[in-house]
This record gives structure tokens, C-alpha cells and sequence, in this order.
């Protein structure tokens, strides 16, 4: 799993920090996902759009385990974790955000990076030494609020918090688990524009390494993070392409940017 | 990835620097406070204080350390229940029943009851604890009912409606004799709910019991940071199961009897009763609740026999209503505008509850 860049005819020997093959899901008799193969590579910046309820967040609870699949496969780094649990491809470098936050609100912001980072160094399930003289997590989580200027707000709890702190956690608390793969659904969404910045300069400066799957709906935004994009419509892949390729796609504007107009 | 532009608010690393309040906070959050030893100190003094009542005594401390290992289910990891009873009542019925049967060592007769509790937690755990809301409710209803018939149809070994008689508890260490006026008794539970407290107050504190709360507050987020959710919530599920047997073997020992009662779905409602008076969630709830619900019991009963449990019903919602996190909630409530700003913080398991 090497991270350089191979030629493109080359990319079948490459393993793909994220592929689906023939994901399938189904509630009930609606199909929300249909035959989706979808392949995220190494170091990638990827887009994920599509009109409300095409199956995105659907589609990322697949990926992480959050849901099973009706049917088809899911390989993390190459190998296969259909099979896993969630914990298991968390350990295998897989993290997410949530659209709407989901943190632990009566915990102190401190606290919610430490929960992550205790999981990823294997000291969670401890049972007698006091969780507060693990120095080591408390000062990787410190010193990760202070990366995301989060520091001011560390022992204040999570529900006193402005919802834009809020969401820039769900992402603190997704880094705390030093992902390979990171997911991150609608991390910008409600956030007024005068606070999105801190987020969107969050996302530019991930590491390189990191692929980044991004879902959002903001086409100002997919355009400035990702160099990719996957149109999601129907719970099927429509279309994929680089920015430009897609904002010039007649059956795009027809369906995704079409809809935004209507709204 | 030094050269990109977010910003490093300090130069030097946060490990090269005096340690930052926030994280000092988190640091001491387990020392123990001055306030801790007042209970401790209060039941010490009643022995001598009330000598008449060591016998009582002894049943508040084993009534605290039900409570406490309830807490542990109900307040921290967010498991709805009320079957605690069975785990009570495996304890006492196990210690009770091999006592009848000339096992008479009275400390291994509590190890006794705390692994068949804990057994009887770590089977009903896997079907109770892969459910939620009011499926999860009434399965562990339905366990404590299950268990409660069992016992009462099993005559031969439980005494069935009648009790368990005949039980012989041998002295302590073979010298302290379990006397009637409960001199033994008083000591020997405050003893053991002190080391529950340790191992309960152990455990909140630990990676282990904070990752409780974190399955509490958001299960979803715990799952995504790679937590093992159901085997954290089974692990705690059979430590309190092992604890509530404790108490359970501990009143058998004491009262050299066990009833259908121990098994009972009073028991089970009474002590979520407790907790909600003291406070759910919080280390000292117990320590509050059971022995404002045992004095209101016996006021309410007094003064009205027939419908006494009407009245706790109503002191029950006014609590719901207007203190939620129970009597700890008001005093951290009150705390807090004495001394406002973030002392929410550093008092440990004061988060509320969803």
C-alpha cells in the first residue's frame, strides 16, 4: 500500500484505499442502494453528491458497518471487511462524521476527542487506572483541539457549544482515531459562512495520505475540496468525473442541480 | 505537513508546556474529595450513636449497595431496567441455598452468590443487551419474573412461598458471630458496601466506565470510534449482576432467611425508585436515595397505611418534574450558583441523562 502515484493503466494492481462491488441495499421492498461499485484511491479528495434521499448517508453506513449490505462487497486497503463489525474497520484506519452531530453532549469537549483517541491507543476497556492519568490521550487530544483551534473550548460541554464548534468536533473527534479513511457526511452543513472557514481550512490541510470522501451539497465547496466526483441519484451511480466534467453534465444539472433550483 | 496553513496556535508542543487547565481538570478528576468521607464518617457514628437500629442499619447498607450496582446498569451505561431483582435474588437463593445445605463460611457464601448472580447476568445479558427502549425494559422484567416463579415452584429447594429455612452462617474470620442485636451485621455490610463503593467508584472512573458514558450519551459515536458496544455493556452488566448478588447474599446471611420478596418485581421497581430520588448516574444517588425512600416509606405508611405507596408516587413525580437528577441534581444545581462557571465539568458522572 504505497502511496505513489501510479500510471492509470496501471491502476489494477493498486489497492484502493475504499471499493465497493456490487453494493446492494434494500428496506423492505425500496432499494436505496443498487449495484454501486465505487472505488476511493489513496491521498484522494472525492466528492460524493447527489439530490436528497439518492442514498448517501446510506451509503456511508454501509461502508462503515452501520448497515449491512443486501448484497456485494467492501474492501478497506484490499482486503475484504464485509464481514467485519464497525469497531473492526475503525481499527482498520476507517472513520466518519455524522450529518447531524452526534457527540456526546454532556461530556466536555475534551473529553469527546479523549474517548476516540483512548479507543484508537487500545486503553478503552481499561478497568482500574483512572482514566485521567492516562497522560498519553490527554495530551494527544489536547493538542489536537489546539490543531483545530478548539483548545478555548475544552472543558466546556458539548451541548453549551455554538453548533459550528459543534460540527468542527465531529471532525476533532474522527482525527482522534488518525484515520486512512475518512468519511465525512455534510461537514459543513447549517454552518453560517462566516464559520465554515475554520472547517473548510480543517479539510484542505488532511493530511496527503488521507482519502477523503466527501458528501456534500454545497457545489462552492465540492469544488474548492474535491478533485473528483460521484453522482449519486436513485441509490446508483450516475456519474463520475473531475468538477468541471460534472458541472458540465447535462443529466447533473438536469437532476441534482436541477432539483436545487425548484427548492 | 508542517507547511500547510491551519494554524499551530502554540510554537512548542502542549507536552513541553505546564500541562493546560483543561487537561489538569481531567487529570485530578478521580482524587478523592473531602466531601467523599461524610458518609462514610455518618455510618460510623451511627453504630454508636443508635444502637438499637444496627440491624436496620445493616439492611440500608445492603439496600446502598443494591443501589449502587443498579446504578452502575441504569445510570452509566443506559441500560433500562427492572429486573435487578434477579440478580438480588440468585444471590441470596445461591448463598442461602448452600447454607442450608452445611456450607456455612460466610465470605465464600458471598462469592458464592455474586457468581451465580453474575452468571445469571452474563446469560440474560446476551438476549436482554441485543435489544433496546421498552424491549429491553421488559425483557429484564421478564427475567426477574421467570426466576421469581422458578423459585416458587421449586419448593423442595427454595421453600418456596414458605422461604428458605435452616440456614447456618458460621462467624467471620471464625470469630465475629452474626449476633441479634446486629452488631456483626452493622459492620460486616458497612465493610462490603465500602468495597463496593471502591470498585464501583473504580470503575466510573476508569477508560471502562467512561466509555459507559459515552455509550450513554451517543451509542452511535461510540460505534464509530471503534468501540466494542455490546461487549462493554455486557462486561458492565455482569459486574453489576456479581455486585447485586453480593447484596443479596448478604441479606440471606444477615436474616438467615430468603424469601420470594428478594425476587421480587417490588424490589426491582423500589431501587429505580431510589435512584431517581437520589439521582441517577451519580456515584452518591444511592447513598441519598435509599434512605430518603426507606424514612418517606415509613412516614407515608404511618400516616396513611392504606394507600402509602400513592404518596411516594407523587413525591416520585415531583421529583420527575421540577429535580431531575434527583436530590445530587439539586445540590449540583445549587452548587453551581454559588460557584458558577464549569464546575459541571469536574464533578465526575454529574452529566445528565439523555
Amino acid at each position: 500500500m504505497v502511496a505513489e502515484p501510479p500510471p492509470p493503466d496501471n491502476a489494477a494492481k493498486q489497492d484502493f484505499a475504499l471499493e465497493t462491488r456490487g453494493l446492494e441495499r434494500s428496506f423492505g421492498a425500496l432499494a436505496v442502494t443498487r449495484n454501486v461499485d465505487f472505488r476511493l484511491e489513496q491521498g484522494a479528495r472525492h466528492a460524493l453528491i447527489g439530490p436528497n434521499g439518492a442514498g448517501k448517508t446510506t451509503f456511508i453506513n454501509l461502508v462503515t458497518g452501520a448497515l449491512k449490505p443486501s448484497a456485494g462487497r467492501i474492501l478497506l486497503g484490499g482486503s475484504d471487511v464485509t464481514a467485519l463489525p464497525q469497531e473492526q474497520r475503525v481499527k482498520r484506519g476507517l472513520a466518519r462524521t455524522f450529518q447531524i452531530n452526534t457527540l456526546y453532549r454532556g461530556l466536555s469537549v475534551l473529553e469527546n476527542v479523549c474517548l476516540a483517541i483512548g479507543e484508537r491507543l487500545g486503553s478503552g476497556g481499561r478497568l482500574f487506572r483512572p482514566a485521567g492519568s492516562h497522560r498519553e490521550v490527554l495530551l494527544s487530544a489536547y493538542a489536537l483541539l489546539e490543531r483545530l483551534r478548539l483548545a478555548d473550548d475544552a472543558s466546556r460541554l458539548v451541548r453549551e457549544l455554538p453548533y459550528g464548534r459543534q460540527r468542527l468536533l465531529e471532525i476533532a473527534v474522527a482525527l482522534g482515531l488518525e484515520p486512512k479513511v475518512l468519511l465525512l457526511d455534510e461537514p459543513a452543513a447549517g454552518v453560517p459562512s462566516a464559520e465554515s472557514g475554520i472547517i473548510i481550512e480543517v479539510i484542505e490541510s488532511l493530511p496527503a495520505d488521507l482519502a477523503l470522501l466527501i458528501i456534500e451539497h454545497d457545489m462552492d465547496l465540492v469544488f474548492r475540496l474535491a478533485r473528483r466526483v460521484t453522482v449519486l441519484v436513485q441509490g446508483t451511480i450516475m456519474l463520475e468525473g473531475t468538477p468541471r466534467e460534472i458541472a458540465g453534465d447535462a443529466r447533473v444539472r438536469d437532476v441534482y442541480l436541477g432539483e436545487r433550483e425548484h427548492r | 505537513m508542517s507547511d500547510t496553513p491551519l494554524p499551530s496556535v502554540a510554537t512548542t508542543s502542549v507536552r513541553d508546556r505546564p500541562l493546560p487547565e483543561a487537561v489538569r481538570r481531567l487529570a485530578r478528576r478521580h482524587h478523592p474529595r473531602v466531601y467523599e468521607a461524610l458518609p462514610w464518617l455518618l455510618a460510623t457514628a451511627g453504630y454508636f450513636a443508635f444502637p438499637d437500629y444496627r440491624q436496620l442499619g445493616a439492611q440500608v447498607f445492603i439496600a446502598i449497595l443494591f443501589a449502587l450496582a443498579t446504578d452502575l446498569i441504569l445510570g452509566y451505561a443506559g441500560v433500562i431496567t427492572l429486573g435487578q431483582a434477579a440478580f438480588f435474588g440468585s444471590g441470596a437463593y445461591f448463598c442461602g441455598i448452600l447454607s442450608a445445605h452445611g456450607w456455612s463460611e460466610p465470605l465464600s457464601l458471598l462469592i458464592a452468590g455474586a457468581a451465580a448472580a453474575a452468571a445469571v447476568g452474563f446469560l440474560s445479558g446476551f438476549v436482554v443487551l441485543r435489544t433496546t427502549g421498552l424491549t429491553q425494559l421488559m425483557l429484564t422484567l421478564i427475567v426477574a419474573v421467570m426466576l421469581g416463579e422458578a423459585a416458587n415452584k421449586a419448593t423442595g429447594l427454595t421453600g418456596g412461598a414458605n422461604g428458605l429455612q435452616g440456614m447456618e452462617i458460621a462467624p467471620i474470620f471464625g470469630v465475629f458471630e452474626l449476633d441479634l442485636y446486629g452488631r456483626t451485621a452493622y459492620c460486616y455490610c458497612l465493610v462490603l458496601l465500602f468495597l463496593g463503593w471502591l470498585a464501583v467508584r473504580t470503575l466510573i472512573y476508569s477508560p471502562f466506565g467512561r466509555s459507559l458514558t459515552g455509550i450513554r450519551e451517543s451509542e452511535a459515536r461510540m460505534r464509530a470510534i471503534g468501540s466494542p458496544v455490546f461487549r462493554r455493556r455486557l462486561t458492565a452488566y455482569v459486574i453489576s449482576a456479581a455486585l447485586c448478588g453480593v447484596a443479596g447474599a448478604l441479606l440471606a446471611e444477615t436474616t438467615q432467611l430468603v424469601a420470594l420478596d428478594t425476587l421480587s418485581f417490588e424490589r426491582s421497581g423500589a431501587v429505580v425508585i431510589m435512584l431517581i430520588i437520589g439521582g441517577v448516574g451519580r456515584l452518591y444517588g444511592a447513598f441519598l436515595g435509599v434512605p430518603i425512600y426507606m424514612i418517606l416509606q415509613d412516614r407515608f405508611a404511618q400516616a396513611d397505611p392504606t394507600y402509602w405507596y400513592f404518596w411516594i408516587g407523587v413525591f416520585l413525580l415531583l421529583i420527575v418534574l421540577f429535580a431531575r437528577g434527583g436530590i445530587i441534581g439539586l445540590v449540583e444545581r445549587g452548587a453551581r450558583l454559588i460557584r458558577p462557571r464549569r464546575r459541571s465539568v469536574s464533578t465526575p458522572g454529574s452529566e445528565n441523562i439523555g
